[in-house]
């Protein structure tokens, strides 16, 4: 498959997790905020939100058995590049209230101007660091 | 509460598919996309025109229905305010991003995999996540 028709596709299935969460449990999918409510929430919401993010994992463990490998996974950042990374995605996305999925596709979904502001802000913020990176090794 | 559990969990699989098909688990994929001045990839383009579009009609639907299916009502975000922690958190999201190819959902999602660099990416994106909890309870 095109890896623009895969993309497509791909988002299409996102896209469709993201509504079906909406009307089944009436919860917004972005997956920041339920990975840190994991250890704030109590009671059914925790389990609810430990259930989707089981499902999450099992995803591509379920692709590889239906397309016969593990999707391709290219490391571009060294482990302690990863580790600096890591913290500031994790602190970025709970000061900022949510990632590429909750504002990104569930934030745009809903005509949100707030959302909007952060997906620019994280994709201008992404591609300077990028050209940063570039810029300091050509 | 069973249903509510099944559905979560089935939409999770959904969701760790799509990832999985649409090369959003690719960091070389994901930041290929954010290289604008470079060799830009434009696959993701696709991957959030699919999602939002479908997402699109999904939220159209729900305005429409008194509650969802399966819970007394939709919980939806009541903050429209856009202000300093929604941009600066954005903006320190967008780098740790563009450092890495890496955000939450295809972290995640990339467990499963076993590949030894999410085993660092993703406990030090809890640290953080917890990192803010604390600054957050200090600062009111």
């Amino acid at each position: 498959m095109h890896p623009y028709l895969a993309g497509l596709t791909g988002g299409a299935l996102i896209g469709l997790s993201v509504a079906g969460l909406m009307l089944l449990n009436g919860r917004i999918a972005g997956i920041s905020g339920l990975v840190a409510g994991l250890g704030q929430d109590r009671g059914e919401r925790r389990l609810t939100d430990l259930a989707f993010v089981a499902g999450l994992i099992a995803g591509p463990a379920v692709f590889a058995w239906l397309a016969g490998a593990w999707p391709e996974m290219r490391f571009v950042a060294s482990l302690p590049v990863l580790a600096l990374a890591g913290l500031l995605v994790g602190f970025g996305t709970r000061m900022g209230s949510g990632c590429t999925s909750g504002h990104g596709v569930a934030g745009l979904a809903r005509l949100s101007p707030r959302s909007l502001a952060a997906v620019l802000t994280f994709l201008v913020a992404g591609m300077l660091t990028v050209a940063a990176l570039r810029g300091f090794a050509p | 509460m069973i249903a509510r559990l099944t559905a979560a969990l089935a939409m999770g699989v959904v969701f760790g598919l799509g990832l999985s098909l649409s090369g959003m688990l690719d960091p070389a994929r994901v930041q290929g996309f954010l290289d604008v001045t470079g060799a830009w990839d434009p696959t993701l383009m696709f991957v959030l025109g699919g999602a939002v579009s479908v997402a699109l009609a999904g939220f159209a639907l729900a305005r429409r229905l008194p509650r969802p299916a399966l819970d007394a009502r939709f919980d939806l975000p009541t903050n429209r305010r856009i202000d300093a922690p929604l941009l600066g958190g954005a903006a320190l999201f967008g780098i740790g991003w563009g450092l890495s190819g890496l955000c939450p959902g295809p972290a995640v999602a990339a467990l499963a995999t076993g590949a030894p660099p999410i085993f660092v990416f993703v406990p030090a994106m809890l640290v953080g996540m917890a990192a803010f909890r604390l600054v957050q309870a200090r600062l009111g």
